[in-house]
């Protein structure tokens, strides 16, 4: 039997081994057996010693032919048993993926605290500042640098909790503005402020009053602001809040420290103005009060009244959150029952 | 403020719908409360007249009535009134007739007598008890004798007027006179008033001098006069009058009083009626009370005055608190035949402490307070004299007794054109501008652009030009106002470094799995001094509303606590909440105490429930400090965090509780809460931690620098050791950090056991050691050289024995 012919037995022979092999353990032997340094072929190409000098060339290019077709073989063998075994594992680990995901634990904003997030990212973007001020306060600024004078009939509506008789549970955030307006230096622009933050009234807490509630007021005082700015403004709030179709209306009021005043109704979400019972069928609702800055705050305040002007509003976030959620009982909000947190959304 | 359209169109000439009515007022002038007709709803109810009443054979109260309604036959009515009487005319609802909250009447059988319907009070058809005439109140009404059979009864009563409910605001007080409505309604609407004017008739005969003079201070009372109108009888009213009271809110009670009312609610002027024979003396004087004087108003409450009261004095005393009540010594009665007639205008900030002081809040001293029309003071005072003495067979006796008068001048306010159109962004033209002062019936000079006012005494709330663009703008009308957004300089919007720190930390809480809670910020005192931090006073409310907020928090766990109690009773157990908010820090001496922003978390029940998939994960101390660590390290603190334990909190579990310091500033704690404390409030373990953020601000830097991150492999070895129980972790990796050689990067505890397979004085910690050269890579030889300091170290320190 000549070298070729051992060869063409061998190939087929393996050949045969290898469309066997059923794992790759098997297909890594045979590789070893048959293409390693002691495998018959590496035997056979040793045995060219003996062979005559023309001939060797011949057996040698078939030889190392035999190799490759062996050797690739082998390759699409591996191939097509890793393939069955990843189809095979596949199947196995199949799962029933309708059962429910690992709950992922987080928390979440106070419902209040997602409206006034709103509202102050609303104002950052249109260059307001966000300023703080302390929740107890003197009376001078949460009252008579906002044009109440100690005697006058307004302090009724806002009945107070007094600390000493000069100090106080502020009854609004606008002391914030009055603090602020005393520092501006006008030579480095407008003042626009917004002043979130918690205020407290001598109530009894029921579904609809709360002793502590909280209120945003903002404030513009430049030298051309007009009313119809504030409108411009107020309308932004109210489609933020409230949806874009929204549209607001104004009617006169009064509140000390602006003149004009006026109270801010909203068109009704829930009917769109055809009537309903949260608007009490007229298709409006009161979310707000604002008006332009009263000449004797900025007097007070030692901005000059005949250059400067300017508008003022405040809102209660927990107002709109009752009407944009449909809550009816203010008291929800400070009893921190886990059930009504977590119901919220986070869309902002 | 009540107003019937029907008196309103006595006094301006329009026909408008209520409800239209009424939302035009709201856009241009004050708040509307409700638009109503007491008439609505109610069906089948007509004039009735008794022509025969007999007792009920089988009742010792109940009458049997043989009521005339206008048909052939007569019905037969059975009637519980204690003063149903024969040959009255009485409200009958008939047999399927529907009275107040929708009733519905039936024909029927009482007691075994047929019932057709039924005899009505005023209160079973809509009116409101304190309206009804006083002799009515516990029965049936009378109509008037005139009132015809068979026809509703609506009109005899008032009950076919439109009422208009008028939120007026403090500055519109105005608004609370008939004719000040009149001005506002005919300015509205571009049309005039016909106000009539009663003429006065006095008695040349008699003169006020010889009834008395008036002494008062013109600070108390700038205008206080005095009317005497004698040879009256007191009776009751007609029923034209006492329909305009009861439709205005007022009960009517006789001629005097309520000639009195009816000009207060028409001119807006607080009027007070004396009996004149029970003055003593001649003289009036108006002055403050003396502390310790004592006044019997006529409500029959005796009173204790002082120096803040002022009081109308007779030379006995005082005979009426100014502006709030009279005194029952000199109130009219059946007998009156002679009044004093009092109209004045008070100073309006007394009379409003006086009216809180005493609780005396009345449809006058309102008005007193807010102000009323200096100029109409005479012809209000005359209006009624009249009125009394024409209702009550009088006479009124010449001239008006002065003890001050005040000069009602208009006032001049001046503002531009130009100004009107900067404020409110409009471009009105002078006509525009002109038309609308003139609507408003102010007079109006114009030179150039520049307009001069003269607001008349009736709109004592207009002073200044920011009044006048007032005007301007809600007779213009808001609607028509552009919707544009302030232009100028720009200015950057972002928050300051608390304000983000605040913001981060929120989110870093949530991300956590902390749900907000917002809590209130007044609190018992003992829960206020809970938790302390440093030591403070307490923040106390002068007049608290109600036991459980009377004191200004000094910490915020108090309040989570209240949050979980809450919870808890209602079955949630598992709860996990934070708050960000303020405390309040006084020191001895200081009023005001300083605000300081904490943030606080408290956890109980299961931090995460049990799934298919996964074990539940109980809060304990270590969750709970892990979220603080995690807020901490993401904040970006500065220095290293201490975890130091405490045993001094009173109200913290003294064995599980660690202060947090950054080098010497104390932070706050976590722990878990003493069991009294959960006890007291009926909740398991919590474990709960509070910070001082303000310290926090103070310790994060906006800027880190990078360090960058080694190329070469990283070596760990780990130490597994049995020590004695009381030695801490903190100590051994103090130990193994000091000496661990300059390539140690991090130490981490993997393993701690306590049970049977360790002597029972001791615990084990194993430790994860990894060692790592920026510059090179670690020889094995290097590492070990190092490791075995540590064990060598450890082993010395504490006497460890390495397993």
């Amino acid at each position: 039997m000549g070298l070729k012919d051992k060869l063409t037995e061998l190939k087929k022979n393996a050949l045969e081994e290898i469309n066997n092999a059923k794992d790759l353990k098997k297909i890594n032997d045979i590789r070893v057996n048959v293409l390693g340094k002691k495998g018959p072929i590496t035997e056979v190409l040793r045995g060219m010693r003996d062979l005559p000098k023309e001939e060797r060339p011949n057996v040698g290019s078939f030889a190392n032919k035999v190799r490759d077709e062996l050797s690739s073989a082998i390759s699409e063998r591996k191939e097509r048993i890793e393939i069955i075994k990843t189809s095979k594992r596949l199947e196995e680990e199949k799962i029933d993926v309708t059962l429910p995901g690992v709950p992922v634990k987080t928390g979440q904003p106070h419902i209040i605290m997602q409206v006034i997030d709103q509202i102050e990212k609303l104002f950052l973007g249109m260059g307001y500042q966000v300023v703080d001020g302390p929740e107890i306060e003197e009376d001078h600024y949460n009252f008579e640098m906002m044009n109440l004078p100690k005697d006058h009939p307004a302090r009724d509506m806002q009945d107070t909790f007094y600390i000493t008789d000069k100090f106080l549970m502020r009854t609004q955030t606008s002391p914030v503005q009055a603090r602020t307006m005393e520092k501006h230096d006008f030579s480095k622009g407008p003042l626009k402020m917004i002043s979130p933050g918690k205020v407290y009234r001598r109530d009894t807490d029921d579904a609809t009053h709360s002793h502590q509630f909280h209120q945003i007021e903002g404030l513009v005082i430049d030298k051309n602001i007009t009313m119809a700015d504030l409108k411009g403004t107020l309308q932004l709030i109210a489609r933020t809040v409230f949806g874009k179709e929204r549209e607001i209306r104004l009617r006169p009021s009064y509140f000390p420290f602006t003149e004009p005043s006026v109270e801010v109704d909203v068109s009704c979400f829930k009917c769109s103005g055809e009537g309903c019972s949260v608007c009490k069928h007229t298709g409006w609702i009161e979310v707000l009060g604002a008006g332009m800055v009263h000449p004797n705050v900025l007097k007070m305040s030692g901005i000059d009244a005949d250059v400067y002007g300017g508008f003022a509003f405040g809102l209660g976030p927990d107002r709109f959150a009752m009407l944009k959620y449909g809550v009816d009982d203010i008291r929800e909000f400070y009893l921190n029952d886990m059930r009504f947190l977590k119901q919220f959304s986070q869309r902002g | 403020m009540k107003i019937s359209t029907k008196w309103l169109k006595d006094y301006v000439d329009i026909d408008i719908e209520p409800q239209v009515l009424a939302e035009k007022i709201e856009r241009t002038a004050v708040e509307v409360d409700e638009v109503y007709r007491l008439e609505k709803g109610l069906k089948k109810i007509v004039v009735g007249e008794t022509l025969k009443v007999e007792k009920h054979p089988n009742s010792d109260h109940l009458h049997v009535c043989q009521v005339n309604v206008g048909g052939d036959e007569l019905l037969q009515i059975v009637c519980g009134a204690p003063n149903i009487a024969a040959h009255k005319k009485v409200i009958v609802a008939l047999p399927n007739s529907r009275i107040a909250d929708n009733v519905k009447i039936k024909r029927g059988k009482m007691r075994g007598e047929v019932s057709e319907g039924m005899i009505c009070a005023l209160q079973e058809i809509g009116f409101a008890e304190n309206v009804v005439p006083k002799k009515f109140v516990d029965g049936i009404y009378f109509l008037p004798e005139d009132a015809e059979p068979g026809m509703p009864v609506y009109p005899y009563l008032g009950m076919d007027e439109n009422i208009i409910d008028l939120d007026v605001t403090p500055n519109r007080a105005d608004m609370l006179s008939m004719r000040g409505t009149a001005y506002e309604i005919a300015a509205i609407y571009n049309k005039k008033v016909t106000l009539p004017h009663l003429e006065i008739k006095e008695n040349q005969n008699d003169n006020v001098a010889n009834f008395l003079e008036i002494e008062a201070e013109p600070e108390l009372a700038s205008t206080y006069l005095m009317r005497i109108i004698k040879n009256v009888t007191v009776k009751e009213s007609p029923i034209w009058l006492q329909k305009r009271l009861w439709n205005a809110g007022i009960r009517p009670l006789n001629n005097v009083v309520d000639v009195t009312n009816y000009i207060l609610m028409d001119y807006g002027q607080p009027l007070h009626s004396f009996d004149y024979e029970k003055i003593s003396g001649k003289k009036i004087i108006v002055r403050l009370a003396q502390n310790d004087e004592v006044l019997t108003t006529i409500d029959e409450q005796e009173r204790k005055l002082d120096a803040h009261d002022i009081v109308i004095a007779d030379e006995d005393g005082p005979i009426a608190l100014a502006g709030t009540m009279g005194g029952q010594s000199t109130s009219v009665d059946e007998k009156t035949t002679t009044i004093a007639l009092e109209a004045a205008v008070f100073n309006s900030s007394l009379v409003r402490k006086t009216a809180r002081r005493h609780n005396l809040h009345s449809e006058a001293s309102m008005r007193f307070e807010r102000g009323i029309n200096r100029k109409t003071v005479v012809e209000a005072l005359n209006a009624a004299a009249q009125l009394i003495a024409d209702l009550g067979n009088g006479e009124v006796v010449s001239e008006i007794a002065k003890g001050a008068l005040e000069d009602a001048a208009p006032v001049e306010v001046s503002i531009s054109l130009d100004k009107i159109n900067n404020v409110l962004g409009t471009s009105l033209k002078v006509a525009d501008i002109e038309n609308i002062f003139v609507r408003l019936g102010f007079g109006v000079n114009i030179a150039n652009t520049m307009f001069t006012v003269s607001v008349p005494p009736r709109r004592w709330d207009i002073s200044i030009p920011a009044d006048l663009i007032e005007e301007v703008a809600r007779i213009y009308g808001y609607d028509k106002l552009p919707a544009t957004l302030p232009k100028g300089e720009l200015t950057p919007g972002h928050y300051n470094h608390s304000q983000n720190i605040i913001r981060a930390t929120r989110q870093l809480l949530e991300a956590a799995g902390l749900t907000q809670a917002i809590s209130y910020g007044l609190t018992t005192s003992e829960k206020a001094g809970r938790f302390l931090m440093q030591p403070s006073e307490s923040t106390q409310l002068k007049f608290p509303m109600s036991s459980d907020r009377t004191t200004a928090r000094m910490n915020l766990i108090s309040g989570l606590l209240d949050d979980i109690a809450y919870n808890v009773a209602r079955k949630v157990d598992n709860v996990a909440l934070y708050e960000q908010g303020r405390v309040f820090y006084r020191e001895v001496g200081n009023d005001r105490p300083v605000e300081v922003e904490h943030v606080a978390g408290a956890l109980t029940g299961l931090f995460k429930t049990a799934t298919w998939h996964e074990a539940k994960v109980p809060v304990d101390f270590f969750l709970t400090k892990g979220i603080v660590e995690h807020m901490l390290r993401s904040l970006g603190v500065t220095g290293r965090v201490k975890y130091v334990q405490a045993d001094g909190h009173e109200e913290m579990h003294p064995g599980r509780t660690a202060d947090i310091y950054v080098g010497a500033e104390f932070l706050g704690f976590v722990g878990e809460i003493h069991p009294n404390i959960c006890k007291e409030y009926h909740i398991s373990r919590t474990y709960v931690f509070e910070l001082d953020l303000g310290k926090i601000m103070g310790l994060v830097k906006n800027h880190a620098n990078y360090t960058p991150v080694s190329k070469y492999p990283a070596v760990t070895r780990d130490v597994a050791m049995a020590v004695d129980k009381s030695i801490k972790n903190s100590d051994i990796v103090a130990c193994i950090k000091e000496n661990g050689g300059k390539n140690l990067t991090k130490v981490e505890l993997f393993d701690v056991y306590e049970g049977e397979h360790i002597a029972t004085d001791l615990k084990s910690l194993a430790y994860k050691l990894t060692y790592q050269n920026k510059k090179a890579t670690l020889l094995d030889e290097d590492v070990t050289r190092d490791f075995d300091k540590v064990v060598d170290e450890l082993k010395e320190k504490f006497a460890a024995k390495i397993r």
